[in-house]
Order: C-alpha cells, then sequence, then structure tokens
C-alpha cells in the first residue's frame, strides 16, 4: 500500500508532464533522423527487410517454442503496434502493419512444428550478419550499393556500433584468451600486455585515439571513414573485455575434458576447437551478453567525438529553430529508448541463461 | 642457430619441423618478428605523417606556460604554471573522484546488494528496481541528469540553505566549516605523529590478545582505536599556546561564499553519478556473493543463536567476499575510467585538462600518450592493490 | 557429445557468416588517394605505394576533389544558426552555405558536399589527415593555428569577437566592467580560444574568478541559465544566438559591451593546397562583391546581359577569371544562382527573419559601415 503511494506521488507530476505539458512535436518531425540519422531515403526498404526478417524469426520462435519466446514476440507486437498507432508516416505505418502480419502468420506456420527448430536457431544466428550486409551494402552485391557508415545516425548507428563491435570483438577475444593460456612465453605476455592495456584505459580516451590518431598511424594515401574508425576502437577495447570473459569460462573447463579428448586421439587445437572451446563459451554467455548490453550504453561516448549516435542526434535537433529549448522532451525521449533497449536485451538474456541452463549446477 | 641439420642418434626420428621444442621457440619468433613489424611500420607511418603536416613532437612543451585556469585543484596552480603542472592538477582530481567514489559506492552497493535480499518486501522491490533502472541507462544520461536536474536546481546563492547554522548548500556546492593549521600547528604535528603510531600498536596488542582468545573480542574494545589517539592529540592541543587549528567558517562575499571547504556542484554531481551508477552494479555483485554461500550456513549460524546482523557480518561475508572480489575488482576499475565523463558536466579532471592542453598545442601523441600512461597507472594500481586483498582473504580460506 | 557437436556446428556457422559479412563490410569507404611525388621519374605501379612525400604540387587536392567528384567539407553538427542537421537529415546554416558556395564554384552544383561533422576538438587534425578537404566550423583565424598547426586560412566570414553575458539582477548593465565580476563563476567552453582570452582579460582587469569548463557550448549555456555561473563568455554570435536558443527568460539577461576579443571566424585548408586555397577566397570575394553590384539569386540572369564590365567579369560573361582558377568562367554566376550573394546566406540564417535577428555590423558590407570588402577580380 504504502510503496503503492509512493509510487503515485513520484509518478503524477511525471505523468501530468508527459501527457498534458511536454509538446512532443520536437520527436515526430525528427523521428526520422532520431532512427536512421542521414541513412538515404532509397536504401531505406534494406533497414525494412532486416525488419521484416526479425520479425518472421521471432514469429517462429513463438510458434516452435511458445512459452519461451512468447513474451519477447509479444513485446516486440506492442511496439510494432505502438508504431502503427502513432503518428508517423503512412508509408512507415503500413510496414508496421505488415511487421505485425509477419509476426503473427510466423507464429501460425510454424506452431507445433518442432522439426523447425534447426531452421529458426540458423534464422537467428544469420540475422545480425545479414542485418549488417543489408544495411552496409556492398559494391559486388547486386541492388545493395554501398551506404557509407558515416551516413548512419541515431538509433541505427547506436545499434550498428553494438552489434558490429561485439561481432569482431568475439573472435579477437577468444583469441586473445587463449593466447593468454598459452604456454608460450612471448605470446602469453603479449596477450596479457594487450588486455590489461585495454582495460586499464578509459574508453573515451580509445575513441579519442581513434578519431585523432588512428589516422596518424595509417599510411597517408588510406583514409578511413570516421565511423569504422570508431568501430576499430571499439572492437580492439571490447576484445579485451571478451577475452577475459572467455578466459573465466576455459578456466572453469575440468582437467578431465582435455584428458579425454588427447586420449581419443585428438590433438591440441582440436581439442580446443571442438571440445573446450564450445563447452567454455556456452558457460559464458551470461557475461558475453552483460558485455554486449554494457556496449551498448557505451556507444552514448562516441556522441564525445562527434558521430551521430543516438544522443548527438538529440543536440542537433536542439539547434533546429522550430525546436530551440525542448531539452525535457528529447533527453526524456532518449532515457527511454536506452532504457526500453537495455531492458530488452538484459530480457533476452535471462531467458537463454535459464533455457540453456547455464549457471546452475 | 644457423641448421648444421647433423642428425642427432636420439631424435632421428623427429624431423625438425615436428620437434616440439623447435616448433616452440620457432613460432614465437615468428610472432615477436611480426608485431615487431608491425609496430615499426605504424611508427614510420606516424613520423612520416606528422613529418608531412610539419608537426614537431616531443615532451618540450609540458614546460611552457599553460595560460589556462583551472577551477578545481588540490595544489596550488596559477595560469602563469607549466602545461606539466596542469596535468598533474587533472591527475590528483582523477586520482580524488575515483578514491571517494569506490568507498561510497562500496557502501551503496553492499546496502543495496543485502536489500536486495531482505525479508522485507518493500525494501526487496526498492531496491531491485534501483538496481533495474540505474544498471540499464547510459551512465552519461545519469550524469546529464544528476547535474542539470539535481544538483543545479538547488536554490541560488542568496537563498542558500543554511542547516546548522553555518553550512551552506546551494547552487554553487555545499559549503562547510573546514580547521585551517595556524602558526601552532608545526609544534603539535610530532603529537599526531605520536597518536598515529599508538593507533598501530593498539592493533598489534589487539591481534596478539585475539590470537590467544577462542571468541571474539567483546565490540568496545574497538573503541580504543578512536580513543587512544584522540586522547594524544588532545594532550598535544592542551600544551599548546593557542589553538592549532582554527575552524574557518564560509562566509557571503559578494557574488559567492567565501571560506570553508566547497564542494563543488559537478564534483558532487559526478560523484553521485558516479556511486549511484557503479553501486548498482556492486549490489549485483554483492547479491550474486552472498547468494553463492550456501544456505545451510545461515541455518547452522542461527542454531548456534547468532543474531541476523551477526550471521551477515561473521559467517556470511568473509565466504561471500571470496566470490565477490574479483568482480568487484573490475567494477572499481570501471569507476575509476568512467570518471572521464566529468567532461560533459565540468568537472576538471586529467581527461578535461589533457582536453584543454591538447588544443593548445595541437600535440595528439604526446597528450593521448600521458592520458593512457596516466590511466594505467592508476588502474594498474588498483588491480593490485585488490589482488593483494584478494590473496589475503583467498588465505583465510581453510 | 551430439549435444555438442551441434553447438559447435552453430558456434562455426556464425564465424563463417561473420566473415563473410565482414568481407562485405570491408569493403566500405577506404578511400586511397595516390599521391603525387614530384620527384619519382616514372609513375609507380599501384601496388608501391609511396609513403614518403616530399613535395605536393599545388592543385594536387584540387585534383583530388574533382577526382572525386564532391567536396569534403567539415562543419559544425549541433550549433544552432551556424551548423546543425535539420529534420530531413539535410546540413544547414551559415558555415554551411560556404561548403555549398565552393562546391557550386568547382562542380556547378552546390549539391555535391559531403558534409562531416567535427568536434571542436578534432576539427584541425581532421583537416591535417586529409579526413576533410576544407574546414568551414566557426573558427578563429590566429596565428598558432596558421602556422603551428600548418593550416591557410581563407577570407574571415563572419567578424566575431568574445563578449561576456551576466544576469540583470547581478546587478549589471551593458556598462558593468569585467573587474567588477571580481570572484565570479564563469562558465566556458574548452577547446576554444575563448578559454585562453578569459584567462588574459581577466588578469589584465586584475579580477579573480572560476572557471566552470565544459566540453560543449549547449552544456556550459545550460548550466549558466540554471545560475550555476554568474556570467558566461563565447563569441558575440553564440551568445545571440544561444540567449535566444536556451534561455528560459532571455531579457533577464544582458550581453556586456566589453570587447575582450577579436574573433575572426574564417573557412580553413592545409598548408599546401594552394589552389583549393585560391578558389576558397575567391568565392567568397564573389559572394560579397555581388552584394555590392545588388546581384542575388532571384536577379542574377538580369544582370547575364549587363553592359557593365565589373558584372561581366564576375559572372563569366567575359574574361578568363574562371579558368586561372582552373574552374568554370561562369563560377561565380553558379555560386550566386545557386547559393546567393553574402547577404542572402547571412539573412538566411542568422537575419532578421530567423529567431536570433542578429544585426549586420561589422559583417555589412564596406559601403555601409561595416567590414566586408572584396579585393578586385580581375
Amino acid at each position: 500500500m504504502l510503496a503503492a503511494w509512493l509510487v503515485y506521488l513520484i509518478l503524477r507530476p511525471a505523468l501530468t508532464w508527459v501527457f498534458t505539458q511536454a509538446e512532443w512535436q520536437v520527436i515526430v518531425t525528427n523521428f526520422r533522423l532520431f532512427m536512421r540519422g542521414q541513412y538515404p531515403d532509397e536504401a531505406v526498404w534494406r533497414l525494412w527487410v532486416g525488419i521484416y526478417f526479425l520479425a518472421l524469426v521471432m514469429g517462429m520462435s513463438w510458434g516452435v517454442w511458445g512459452q519461451a519466446a512468447r513474451t519477447f514476440a509479444a513485446l516486440f507486437g506492442a511496439a510494432a503496434l505502438l508504431f502503427v498507432l502513432l503518428p508517423f508516416s503512412l508509408n512507415a505505418r503500413l510496414n508496421w502493419v505488415g511487421v505485425l502480419i509477419t509476426l503473427v502468420a510466423a507464429m501460425l506456420l510454424a506452431r507445433n512444428r518442432a522439426a523447425l527448430k534447426p531452421w529458426v536457431i540458423l534464422g537467428w544466428v544469420i540475422l545480425l550478419p545479414l542485418t549488417i550486409v543489408l544495411t552496409a551494402g556492398a559494391a559486388w552485391l547486386p541492388f545493395l550499393s554501398p551506404v557509407a557508415p558515416r551516413l548512419w545516425g541515431g538509433l541505427l548507428l547506436t545499434l550498428m556500433l553494438t552489434i558490429i563491435g561485439n561481432t569482431l570483438a568475439l573472435p579477437l577475444g577468444i583469441l586473445l584468451a587463449l593466447g593468454r593460456r598459452s604456454s608460450l612465453p612471448a605470446i602469453k605476455s603479449f596477450c596479457i600486455g594487450y588486455i590489461e592495456l585495454w582495460r586499464g584505459v578509459p574508453l573515451v580516451t580509445v575513441l579519442f585515439m581513434a578519431q585523432i590518431m588512428l589516422p596518424l598511424f595509417l599510411p597517408a594515401e588510406i583514409r578511413v571513414d570516421p565511423v569504422v574508425r570508431v568501430i576499430i576502437g571499439l572492437t580492439l577495447f571490447e576484445a579485451a573485455y571478451q577475452a577475459e570473459n572467455v578466459r573465466g569460462g576455459l578456466q572453469a573447463m575440468p582437467r578431465g575434458q582435455f584428458e579425454a579428448a588427447y586420449a581419443l586421439g585428438l590433438n591440441g587445437v582440436l581439442t580446443m576447437l571442438f571440445i573446450i572451446l564450445p563447452q567454455a563459451l556456452r558457460l559464458v554467455i551470461p557475461a558475453l551478453l552483460n558485455s554486449f548490453i554494457s556496449l551498448f550504453k557505451d556507444t552514448t561516448l562516441v556522441a564525445i567525438v562527434g558521430l551521430f549516435d543516438l544522443l548527438l542526434i538529440g543536440k542537433t535537433t536542439l539547434a533546429q529553430p522550430d525546436f530551440l529549448g525542448k531539452y525535457r522532451e528529447v533527453y526524456a525521449f532518449l532515457f527511454v529508448v536506452y532504457w526500453a533497449f537495455s531492458m530488452m536485451f538484459s530480457y533476452a538474456s535471462q531467458r537463454l541463461e535459464k533455457t540453456l541452463g547455464v549457471g546452475t549446477r | 642457430m644457423a641448421a648444421p641439420a647433423a642428425p642427432s642418434l636420439l631424435r632421428t626420428a623427429i624431423p625438425l619441423w615436428r620437434d616440439l621444442r623447435v616448433l616452440r621457440v620457432f613460432s614465437q619468433v615468428v610472432f615477436v618478428v611480426v608485431v615487431v613489424l608491425v609496430g615499426a611500420r605504424l611508427y614510420a607511418n606516424m613520423r612520416a605523417n606528422l613529418e608531412r603536416q610539419g608537426l614537431v613532437t616531443g615532451y618540450d612543451f609540458l614546460g611552457n606556460p599553460a595560460s589556462f585556469d583551472i577551477g578545481e585543484r588540490l595544489i596550488p596552480y596559477a595560469a602563469s604554471d607549466t602545461y606539466g603542472r596542469a596535468f598533474l592538477v587533472g591527475v590528483l582530481n582523477t586520482v580524488m573522484v575515483s578514491i571517494i567514489g569506490i568507498a561510497l559506492a562500496t557502501v551503496a552497493g553492499v546496502v543495496m546488494g543485502v536489500a536486495r535480499l531482505s525479508p522485507n518486501w518493500l525494501i526487496r522491490q526498492i531496491a531491485a528496481a534501483y538496481v533495474l533502472l540505474i544498471r540499464n541507462t547510459p551512465l552519461l544520461l545519469q550524469l546529464f541528469f544528476w547535474y542539470f536536474g539535481v544538483v543545479i536546481q538547488l536554490p541560488k546563492v542568496k537563498q542558500s540553505i543554511a542547516l546548522l547554522g553555518s553550512l551552506f548548500l546551494n547552487q554553487r556546492g555545499l559549503y562547510l566549516p573546514w580547521p585551517v593549521p595556524t602558526e601552532t600547528f608545526d609544534g603539535w604535528k610530532p603529537y599526531l605523529m605520536a597518536a598515529l603510531i599508538a593507533s598501530f600498536a593498539l592493533w598489534l596488542a589487539l591481534n596478539l590478545i585475539q590470537k590467544r582468545l577462542d571468541r571474539p573480542l567483546p565490540a568496545w574494545w574497538g573503541l580504543g582505536y578512536l580513543l587512544v589517539p584522540a586522547g594524544i592529540a588532545a594532550l598535544g592541543w592542551a600544551l599548546a599556546p593557542n589553538a592549532p587549528l582554527a575552524v574557518d567558517f564560509p562566509v557571503l562575499k559578494g557574488l559567492n561564499f567565501k571560506g570553508g571547504l566547497r564542494v563543488t556542484p559537478e564534483l558532487f554531481a559526478l560523484l553521485t553519478g558516479l556511486v549511484i551508477y557503479t553501486g548498482a552494479f556492486i549490489a549485483e555483485v554483492v547479491r550474486a556473493g552472498i547468494q553463492a554461500v550456501s544456505k545451510s550456513q545461515t541455518e547452522a549460524a542461527r542454531a548456534l543463536g547468532l543474531k541476523p546482523m551477526q550471521i551477515l557480518r561473521l559467517v556470511i561475508f568473509p565466504q561471500a567476499l571470496r566470490v565477490i572480489i574479483p568482480p568487484l575488482t573490475s567494477q572499481y576499475l570501471n569507476l575509476a575510467k568512467n570518471s572521464t565523463l566529468a567532461v560533459a558536466i565540468g568537472y576538471p579532471d586529467l581527461y578535461s585538462v589533457s582536453g584543454t592542453i591538447f588544443n593548445q598545442t595541437g600535440k595528439a601523441v604526446e597528450v593521448v600518450t600521458i592520458i593512457m600512461g596516466s590511466y594505467l597507472v592508476v588502474s594498474l594500481t588498483t588491480s593490485l592493490l585488490m589482488n593483494i586483498y584478494n590473496k589475503r582473504m583467498a588465505l583465510v580460506e581453510r | 557429445m551430439k549435444r555438442n557437436a551441434y553447438i559447435t556446428m552453430g558456434a562455426l556457422t556464425a564465424v563463417a557468416l561473420v566473415l563473410v559479412a565482414c568481407g562485405g563490410a570491408a569493403t566500405v569507404e577506404v578511400e586511397v588517394t595516390r599521391v603525387v611525388e614530384v620527384t619519382s621519374a616514372a609513375p609507380a605501379a599501384t601496388s608501391q605505394v609511396q609513403v614518403q612525400v616530399q613535395v605536393v604540387t599545388p592543385g594536387e587536392r584540387m585534383q583530388t576533389i574533382k577526382d572525386r567528384g564532391n567536396l569534403i567539407c567539415g562543419v559544425h553538427g549541433t550549433f544552432q544558426g551556424f551548423g546543425y542537421v535539420e529534420a530531413d537529415g539535410s546540413y544547414t546554416g551559415f558555415d554551411v552555405e560556404f561548403c555549398k558556395a565552393w562546391a557550386a564554384a568547382i562542380f556547378g552544383d552546390a549539391t555535391k558536399v559531403e558534409y562531416r561533422s567535427l568536434t571542436a576538438k578534432e576539427r584541425f587534425t581532421a583537416l591535417q589527415t586529409g579526413e576533410v578537404d576544407v574546414l568551414s566550423r566557426n573558427s578563429t583565424w590566429t596565428l598558432t593555428r596558421d602556422v603551428d598547426l600548418a593550416l591557410t586560412f581563407g577570407p574571415t566570414t563572419f567578424y566575431d569577437g568574445q563578449a561576456m553575458m551576466v544576469r540583470k539582477d547581478l546587478p549589471a548593465t551593458e556598462e558593468t566592467t569585467l573587474k567588477d565580476l571580481e570572484g565570479a563563476n564563469i562558465c566556458v567552453q574548452t577547446g576554444t580560444t575563448t578559454e585562453l582570452n578569459l584567462t588574459d582579460q581577466m588578469k589584465a582587469a586584475g579580477a579573480e574568478y572560476t572557471p566552470v569548463v565544459f566540453e560543449d557550448n549547449d552544456a556550459a549555456f545550460a548550466a549558466y541559465d540554471e545560475g550555476r555561473c554568474d556570467a558566461i563568455t563565447s563569441d558575440r554570435s553564440q551568445l545571440a544566438t544561444l540567449r535566444v536558443a536556451k534561455m528560459k527568460n532571455p531579457d533577464d539577461h544582458v550581453i556586456l559591451s566589453v570587447v575582450m576579443s577579436k574573433e575572426p571566424l574564417a573557412p580553413a585548408v592545409l598548408q599546401g593546397d594552394d589552389r583549393l586555397a585560391d578558389v576558397v577566397h575567391w568565392t567568397v570575394y564573389g559572394m560579397i562583391q555581388a552584394e555590392e553590384l545588388g546581384i542575388t539569386s532571384q536577379n542574377v540572369d538580369s544582370f547575364l546581359t549587363s553592359a557593365d564590365p565589373v558584372v561581366k567579369r564576375l559572372l563569366g560573361v567575359e574574361g578568363e577569371m574562371g579558368a586561372k582558377l582552373g574552374l568554370s568562367n561562369d563560377f561565380i554566376y553558379q555560386v550566386i544562382k545557386q547559393v546567393g550573394n553574402y547577404g542572402e546566406a547571412y539573412d538566411r540564417n542568422l537575419g532578421p527573419d530567423t529567431p536570433y535577428q542578429l544585426a549586420r555590423g561589422q559583417n555589412d558590407l564596406w559601403t555601409n559601415g561595416g567590414l566586408m570588402y572584396a579585393p578586385p577580380i580581375r
């Protein structure tokens, strides 16, 4: 009772402001900017393909696993529904209707068909690379002309930095973790040095270095896109953290696993690749996901080095003559977006932990 | 290491390229050569680029006058001092924020971590909500909130909130009366030293007594730590011709308060943000640590008749600490590193000061090296201290 | 065992796909420009990339720009009036107008610009590393920057000066001096000449003060507005626009009349890019000259038939002015037609129809008592 009253006391003025005083036009007008920055209009369909694919995979998971994926799919559906109802462009709203339909259709199609499970897993696995390829494009792909990363912005950039930074950092982190446990002193000390060096410096300085110093280290003729530079910085930085996560998993592997593998005649590399790593990685999934979430939040720092992520887009909208001084609206919106995504990732990681039965012994 | 390839009788079966020992050395040599080559290439590129731009490298600029002011400093500094000293001011500010932040965040984290496991529903929910909200939003946004949303919304200077008569709180900061040394302070110093030595001696003595007993000493013995040195210091105070310390009260002069100790809004907001953010992470670390202690421990302790606080202090924590310390160390490091965000809310930490220096001198390489080196030293020192502590705790194990 | 194999398969697929994806993404934007080396006798094979560059031929950067097909312009990304992003993703602002003008001069098309939003810290480095061709990001022209940072500044596009804004209830009027600010907290942005001028001026006035230094101007302004500081110092134009843009009650504040420094804001290119520097100069002069002659984007076509030789040379009807710069002769015509003259650019972003309503003042034409004066185009 008391708690409910307390909550009411805090929420009342906040809600009053949200529904009566705040002028949300700044968000509505700039919604496009918030979502994708200067990503060209003619390539937007590619982002939609990504979202449709996500809806498809999610709907199928819902159908195949039922309970475990339902809340997640429902959340996604609710978000889509919200976008349908909000006053955005007709085109976007129609697309969200399409996304909703895809979600439900995929669910109905896949319901009670356990045989589809491997396909759904494959779907999840290729989701990230597919999205990256769709977004970035490549000169050699038909219909997918490259879109320079510096044109990515807003939520798109924030998510891309998180996703690409993490996916690239993981293999590097695994190598570093293996190197740190290597019996070769030169390799071992290099890996320890690398890991401790990167873990010892703040991310802001890493980004600062990526923006200011990286061009100095490259030959004069090679210029790298600022977003790519930041991705390089994020990857090198994140790899050190992922390495420590993976090392935790490696250390947890009982000696018996190695011995059994040797007894079966597997050599060191094969043992590592097929016996130890898969098990160790499975053990550290929660830690890896935690790093993922913290990188998501840390991408706000790219605003300090001038990349148009969600935060800096918020700032530039505040410089538009029509929306001068609308701080509260913009920052409240940003706060909610970051929180919602971060919560969603946390929730997903918890579910995954439960499903995989990690952490329970 | 030329390859004379004189086949040894012992190892005819193993060709050179399959010999593990050769392979080990060879692969390492290759690795080192590759690393060195890549490093050399990058360095050469850098030199070429700097040369092409006509920029001069070197650390000589550290001796030049900085000619900019820094608002907060722990050591005397003026605009006519050198860049080197400006760096030092920044380093000290960062170190101070880190130390205070770590201490406070630990308290906040332990309290919240224990609260999350409280039997009281309301306390548990509040702690859970705190962790959920704080952990899932970026620190940068939170700092903006604390600074712009809370701290500088305090009353203006003229309408300061006066607490206890001489303690003032306004949007320019928190002003506290603060003791300053007077001319007799030097004469008092030996007594302070004596007080310190006495505390240490007391600690040794109590430890010796403890070893001979089979039960914990009564808690009030701990008061000795306070009373003995305080007594010595008081004696010295009484013997001095006039008081060695005078209290400096904050007084409103012109636009602002003068005198006393001032906690600036920037420092206040930065510490609040860092403590609350890191506290949420530490709370989770503490919760996991406590949960890792098996439930039967609590039950056994209760059966022995220990009170809940005693169970927590004497049974649960010592065991939980072993699980807690490694992740706690990373949280401490995170706090120290996150203090760089001070630049967003106007606190002159190392990163902020270095930014100004970089802007004036344009010496990217040198400034970045100094920043990274300083943070590395801070991080590695913290790691080292925590590892020593960890070893000590681990020894207690069996 | 079967389960493990399953997981391994999944992991391997993931790694493989990531590698493929990187292959796809890696093609993005690694722009390689071959540097012409004067000393090299024969063109080297493409694989032989020259790292040491001794002498760079004038106009080499210009050639790079022409080959690339667009101009890379470094601007401010979040500064009202001077450089920010509109809801549709396009850059707008006074500084941005000049980027458009140079593109119109070089390509005959004002849209052939690629903008890079730069922070105060990275702006000059971006120029030095060749990431941007030209910088148009309200930067003050100083000797140190010109020499130490190896830049070449263009003509001043905006004459500014550092000023101080305080609350009226301090009490203060326009006549309040810096000495009166004894003991004040002063908000200032880091990474600018402002911070240094503040130190110098307060020292000269003999007033003690406490600087509160912020990473960006928005934060400094918000802190001042909330009362954290007694005063805020910045360029006069920034104070004037930000006062309208960010203040709760703009009328509660007064900008002191004391001029703390001269701040000529000018575009910059890298030293050695002489041909580009020429284009930067003469395009701006062309815009000023056009205003002086009353030529606007609306009426420029009617001037094509003018008998005035000055107008004829300006618009490229007569003479070889453009060719001397390696441009088409009608380059100023294109600039005026597509972007407008100096006054138009000013009015569009800062003038009476904008929320800021900045008076022209020093930035008016010399004929109106200002400082805008173009050397003869002949």
